[in-house]
């Protein structure tokens, strides 16, 4: 066979041999395997054996008091709490509809074979958030209204991500435009707005929602702290979409706006049927990035004292009845990281193929 | 929008009148009255504010500093480690990057501030490291250097060698330059800066010894103790920013074009010199400037500080003070102003550097 006839990508077997040929290629590469190897040797059957092999699967805390081995009966019995908090039992079905609008949006949006998946995806930040709103709260349309203090557990982490999403992407777009307005006053005021929140860290932003917020209100106002928190965390993380949205403005060339203007369009039409959708293409791996951010920063509400999913997990290996030993905790916080890294390692990948479409193609 | 500011501006003034809480930065020069248990510089209760505020910012220097220096050398090792030929060190690598940063750092922080830190035995059962260093649940306990009389004419030898091998390197090059061949400068240097002090210490008789800690009723005497807090977050912010700091590392390597390396290898150059002067000079054109806003972004990480109560500037001023005082504004004025400047500062010396290591175009 020669080289021309080689196949492009090889088999399993001719991966292999050239993964172990890598390994031992050099003395050095011996040295450094052998190390490794040591070291996966020494980890790696002791972390199967805790977390699957003597684990504890049942349903009574007592079985796995001081024992060795994870429990999983602590994520079992305090399932409904993870999920939903104090969220009426009655009115869980409420949840569960925006848990399956984000489960199936999101296949939707992964799926190859859909198409009209802009469509999708801006249904699914601008119209479902402000429709779950109205679900999750209640009061209206014959639906009894569930106070927001009770939100709790993913519940929470859903809704305080997804209306920070929904809220900071028209913020970032505005402010993008904003920082390329032709008027100085408006281009100056969105730079130090930008600047300011890129500078001030967002635990000190949320005591300021907290605490300097209500003074900004007029007397006797007094929302609830979730509100505040999505306040809070839509004007960072819109400064934030903000430098995102100027990098893919930046890289439409100036000919498209020349061509656009020849064309007699006005700056409004130029901007939303030729400069937006060729940007938006580009920015839109940056955002996944900054989604990503976001569902690791929904976390930093435990220190206001939301009970979102992470503080849950916490507040449940704090109970009393709880206190069984060092694997409860452990075993807690493997599943919290499992459930975490589960969302952010997918996105990362469609973050990481819209780039790859996007090299394609450029 | 000037009249939303203007409605803001009355509603601040009313609530505050309301509250009846003083105003101004009067309260800075009053009693704190309150203790911090990890202070630089002498700090008791009955010191004031302003110089609470001082710890504060001091503790949230000296953890940001530590976390930059462990997460930049992790980072490069792992960022190596991604460039690897071995397969199986490549695969280690990757897995590291991919599970880190795609975890949420207040859960990494909760692992190791309640998981690996808390549960360590008390002094009298603690993990001795080789005799001079002990990790217990009050803290990693270190040896202290303690000065002696005459250790300030070290410092000054040391300063003076420093100087000196400034300017023989710059003579050394500027020769080199001018007629094309001058002797090597680093030995002389380095016989500067290490000889000068050196000889002063000998003649001196060593003033500098190291103060060994020891066990004495239920805690440690003398060296000095590093608080299970500083250490969890160190840890935490470490890790976590060396995840990204090993892919703009790689990011960087990457880009150095494969033809450089082999024209520099067809050339004759040792592969040592190949890295000190072809791959490293034009990979940190590239890996600079993203790797500056990774650390004013772990910068901003360490206000996480506030969730197991390690009293850095958010903790401290945004926590406690707040609530003493009740001076929202003022409190949290003074917070977000000193990470904008800290931020600003970092900003304009990597703008700097940056101008120095970029691309000259000529």
């Amino acid at each position: 066979m020669t080289a021309l006839e080689a196949p492009l990508v090889p088999s399993f077997g001719t991966r292999a041999v050239r993964f172990l040929w890598t390994c031992i290629s050099s003395p050095g590469n011996i040295a450094l395997s052998l190390a490794l190897l040591l070291l996966l040797g020494y980890a790696l059957p002791g972390l199967v054996d805790w977390v699957l092999l003597r684990a504890h699967w049942g349903t009574d805390p007592q079985t796995c008091a001081h024992t060795y081995g994870a429990c999983w009966v602590f994520v079992r019995v305090r399932w409904d709490q993870l999920i939903y908090g104090s969220y009426p039992r009655s009115e869980w079905w409420r949840a569960d509809i925006v848990f399956a609008i984000v489960v199936a949006g999101g296949a939707a949006l992964l799926s190859r074979r859909i198409t009209h998946k802009g469509i999708i995806g801006l249904l699914l930040i601008m119209a479902a958030p402000p429709a779950s709103a109205l679900l999750l709260m209640g009061g209206a349309f014959g639906l009894a209204p569930v106070e927001v203090s009770n939100w709790g557990g993913l519940l929470l982490t859903v809704a305080l991500g997804g209306a920070a999403l929904a809220g900071a992407l028209p913020a970032g777009l505005l402010l993008a435009l904003a920082r390329r307005s032709e008027l100085p006053v408006i281009r100056t005021l969105a730079i130090l707005w930008i600047e300011f929140l890129r500078g001030v860290p967002l635990i000190p932003l949320l005591f300021i929602a907290m605490n300097v917020f209500p003074l900004l209100l007029p007397p006797g106002t007094n929302p609830s702290p979730l509100a505040k928190i999505v306040v809070a965390f839509i004007l960072f993380n819109g400064a934030a979409m903000a430098e995102v949205f100027r990098g893919g403005l930046q890289a439409i060339p100036k000919g498209q706006f020349e061509a656009a203007k020849s064309l007699g369009l006005g700056p409004a039409a130029t901007m939303a049927l030729v400069i937006l959708p060729q940007a938006v293409a580009i920015v839109t791996p940056g955002l996944v990035n900054v989604a990503v951010a976001i569902v690791k920063e929904t976390t930093v509400v435990y220190i206001i004292g939301l009970f979102d999913f992470l503080t849950q997990i916490q507040a449940g290996l704090q109970a009393p009845n709880w206190l069984l030993g060092d694997q409860v905790r452990d075993s807690g916080y493997l599943f919290a990281a499992f459930v975490y890294w589960a969302v952010c390692f997918g996105l990362s990948r469609v973050s990481a193929r819209l780039e790859l479409k996007k090299e394609r193609r450029g | 929008m000037a009249a939303l500011l203007s409605l803001a501006a009355v509603n601040v003034s009313g609530n505050l009148e309301r509250l009846g809480a003083a105003s101004g930065f009067g309260f800075l020069w009053h009693r704190a009255g309150f203790a911090i248990e990890q202070h630089l510089i002498p700090y008791s209760e009955d010191s004031t504010y302003f110089r609470a505020f001082v710890v504060a910012v001091l503790n949230t220097l000296v953890l940001a500093v530590v976390a930059l220096v462990i997460a930049t050398v992790i980072g490069f090792c792992v960022g190596l480690g991604r460039r690897s030929s071995n397969g199986l060190v490549h695969g280690v690598a990757t897995a590291y990057v991919e599970t880190l940063r795609n975890i949420p750092l207040l859960l990494q922080l909760f692992f190791w501030y309640f998981a690996m830190l808390r549960p360590l035995p008390a002094p009298r059962q603690s993990i001795s490291l080789f005799g001079i260093a002990f990790l217990s649940n009050r803290g990693l306990v270190l040896p202290a250097p303690v000065a002696e009389p005459g250790f300030g004419s070290v410092l000054l030898a040391l300063g003076i060698g420093v100087l000196l091998a400034l300017i023989v390197t710059r003579s050394l090059a500027q020769r080199r330059a001018r007629t094309g061949s001058a002797p090597k400068a680093w030995p002389l240097a380095l016989a500067l800066v290490l000889g000068l002090p050196l000889l002063t210490a000998i003649a001196t008789a060593f003033p500098l010894h190291w103060e060994i800690p020891h066990l004495q009723g239920f805690n440690f005497q003398g060296g000095m103790t590093v608080l299970p807090e500083f250490v969890a977050m160190a840890l935490a912010l470490s890790l976590y920013s060396a995840s990204y700091v090993a892919e703009i590392v790689r990011a960087g390597l990457d880009a150095v074009p494969r033809g450089q390396i082999e024209a520099a290898r067809a050339l004759g150059l040792k592969s040592g010199t190949i890295s000190a002067k072809i791959t490293i000079p034009q990979a940190l054109r590239v890996i600079v400037p993203p790797l500056g806003n990774e650390y004013l972004r772990l910068l901003r990480n360490t206000t996480l500080a506030a969730a197991i109560a390690y009293s850095d500037l958010t903790q401290v001023f945004g926590g406690t003070v707040l609530n003493q005082t009740a001076q929202a504004l003022e409190v949290m004025a003074m917070v977000a102003g000193t990470y904008l400047v800290i931020n600003a500062a970092v900003s304009a010396l990597l703008n700097w550097y940056n101008r120095r290591v970029a691309w000259v175009q000529r």
